[in-house]
């Protein structure tokens, strides 16, 4: 794949954009630094008060500066995931998953001798098995 | 119960609708009216893919949703109402012969003719001219984003100056 050779001086460490209401994208990314070191491999974007079509200006600027072709955001109906999909019209070849988490992102980070793409399959996955209830015994 | 809020807001429907009133509306339905969506297959099932499964969204130009509008109303289910712009709603307004007592202004960003009022609305003059009218229209108007916070009176709205709140 076309993101495997990409390690000339210079290129963007960034694998994926993170991008959610609020400092939602900059806490996952701060909390991801903390325990791995490799806060890095994301890029935060934030919502807050910006209009639909300058936000997704702002994810397709990120896209482009980064090299990225992944994007993580906070919420189904959330404005980033609404600007992030508006602009897969354009770029068929970015992946986007919705509902992220921390352990999410801390196994897409882990995830570096594989293609972006798959490596955000395989966190999706294990995000969403990571979910559960502490004490619940049924 | 019907359509329990009237609100302008240029993302239409994300994060602070579905969530931020629909969880303590209990919303069920939503209304997207927007020339442009309701011309595009593509646009609506964007829309569509961005609602909780517990809600219905249904599409309509502002001529197509002033003719709806007393179904909607009678709807027993609560539901929201949304236009992209100021123009739309006071367009709806006007043909629904004083149906709508209640507008709220939810957001409208940024944009290189417009002043910032609040942190999430900014306005130009003629959008400032069109949201008298709605006044005029006999609607109150008044800008929150979310139920949590204080919703701002139409007057202390276009009096307001940037950074305030």
């Amino acid at each position: 794949m076309s993101e495997k050779g990409a390690t000339a001086a210079g290129v963007s460490p960034v694998r994926a954009l993170v991008a959610g209401h609020g400092d939602f994208a900059a806490g996952l990314v701060s909390a991801v630094q903390q325990i791995t070191g490799r806060g890095d491999v994301f890029r935060a974007v934030s919502a807050r008060d910006l209009s639909g079509v300058d936000l997704e200006a702002l994810i397709d600027r990120s896209l482009t500066e980064t090299g990225a072709v992944v994007v993580f955001t906070d919420l189904q109906a959330g404005s980033c995931t609404m600007a992030a999909r508006r602009l897969t019209r354009n770029r068929p070849n970015v992946v986007l998953v919705a509902g992220a988490n921390l352990p999410m992102l801390l196994d897409f980070v882990f995830a570096d001798n594989v293609p972006p793409v798959e490596a955000a399959r395989h966190a999706m996955e294990r995000g969403r098995d990571a979910i559960g209830a502490i004490g619940d015994r049924k | 119960m019907s359509l329990v809020l009237y609100r302008i807001d240029d993302r239409l429907i994300h994060g602070q609708v579905v969530v931020g009133w629909g969880q303590p509306l209990d919303i069920r339905f939503i209304v997207l009216v927007d020339d442009e969506v309701a011309r595009s297959e593509w646009e609506q099932e964007l829309y569509r893919m961005g609602t909780p499964p517990e809600m219905d969204v249904y599409f309509h130009s502002v001529d197509d949703a002033a003719q709806a509008l007393s179904k909607y109303r009678e709807d027993e289910r609560p539901g929201i109402l949304l236009t992209g712009d100021v123009a739309s709603m006071l367009r709806l307004v006007k043909q629904a012969n004083s149906e709508v007592r209640e507008v709220n202004v939810g957001g409208i960003h940024h944009r290189s003719d417009r002043k910032q009022r609040l942190r999430y609305v900014f306005l130009s003059p003629s959008e400032e001219q069109l949201l008298r009218e709605l006044s005029d229209a006999g609607a109150s108007v008044t800008a929150q984003d979310v139920p949590a916070t204080h919703p701002v009176e139409l007057s202390e709205l276009l009096a307001s100056e940037a950074g305030v709140q």
